[in-house]
């Protein structure tokens, strides 16, 4: 696999860490071909997903491991896209009560989850073993997401 | 005009555009910047007769946590029978207010002037 089909790093649970994230994960990005719509997609859904690892997984303890993969998917298989894989080691929750609010209950919070879903093609969370979550968000390159609809 | 101290990338800043009180957002609004805004918009609650203009022109991204932020300002601005609206929203965080049908719960308007009419 060449390297720049794959993007691994460690990031601690620091939301001041997120913006200079965003950009090395978009740095690696544009070398795929997404468009920009799709780029901004992940990124964002992406983003959501370390908010949540953040601030349930870890109750906002900005000192804890988060280990990110990205890889891109070539076809070999699979539809042509990405995978994304985050693995924390945060307070694991009943996997069936990790979804969005119902969007006509308008109050703040509760989105995450709702943005992930519809920037991904498919977003699963699984108990880790060892304790935490790993989320595996895919997104093939066929995906429109729903911020171009 | 008045600037928050920049400890992340969101500069907070307050204006006026005429009578209206307008709060302009430059930069990114997400976990690390969105606290800072909550403590900005509970202080401007409290504020006599609290009808704000918020500027988002500057906003190139926002996550959930922003839009939570904007929500709750909203609502507790309602209770004290104030107004928001939201002003120069661009493309790709519109599409965020759209996706979650924020854009229904939100008076949106395009620029300052057409805000300041509603």
């Amino acid at each position: 696999m060449k390297t720049r089909e794959l993007f691994q790093i460690d990031l601690p649970s620091n939301p001041e860490r997120l913006p200079a994230f965003r950009e090395e994960l978009r740095a690696w990005l544009v070398h795929q071909p997404w468009d920009e719509h799709q780029l901004c997609d992940i990124i964002l859904a992406v983003d959501e997903a370390l908010t949540n690892v953040i601030r349930h997984g870890y109750k906002n303890q900005s000192d804890q491991p988060i280990y990110f993969t990205a890889m891109a998917l070539n076809g070999d298989g699979e539809p042509p896209g990405i995978e994304i894989r985050i693995r924390d080691y945060g307070q694991q929750v009943d996997l069936s009560k990790i979804a969005g609010r119902d969007l006509g209950d308008i109050r703040p919070g509760g989105l995450g989850v709702h943005l992930i879903r519809a920037m991904m093609s498919s977003a699963d969370y699984f108990h880790a073993p060892g304790g935490g979550l790993l989320l595996i968000m895919r997104k093939s390159l066929n995906h429109t997401g729903k911020s171009q609809e | 005009m008045a600037a928050s101290p920049q400890s992340s990338n969101l500069t907070i800043e307050l204006a006026a555009h005429g009578p209206l009180r307008v709060v302009r957002l430059l930069g990114e609004i997400d976990l690390g910047s969105s606290p800072r805004l909550r403590q900005q918009f509970l202080a401007l609650v409290e504020d006599k007769d609290p009808k704000y203009i918020v500027d988002l022109s500057g906003v190139p991204y926002m996550d959930s946590s922003g839009v939570g932020t904007l929500v709750e300002f909203k609502r507790k601005l309602e209770r004290r029978r104030g107004q928001v609206v939201l002003v120069g929203i661009q493309p790709r965080v519109r599409s965020l207010f759209e996706i979650t049908k924020l854009d229904k719960f939100f008076i949106i308007a395009a620029t300052l002037d057409e805000a300041a009419a509603k």
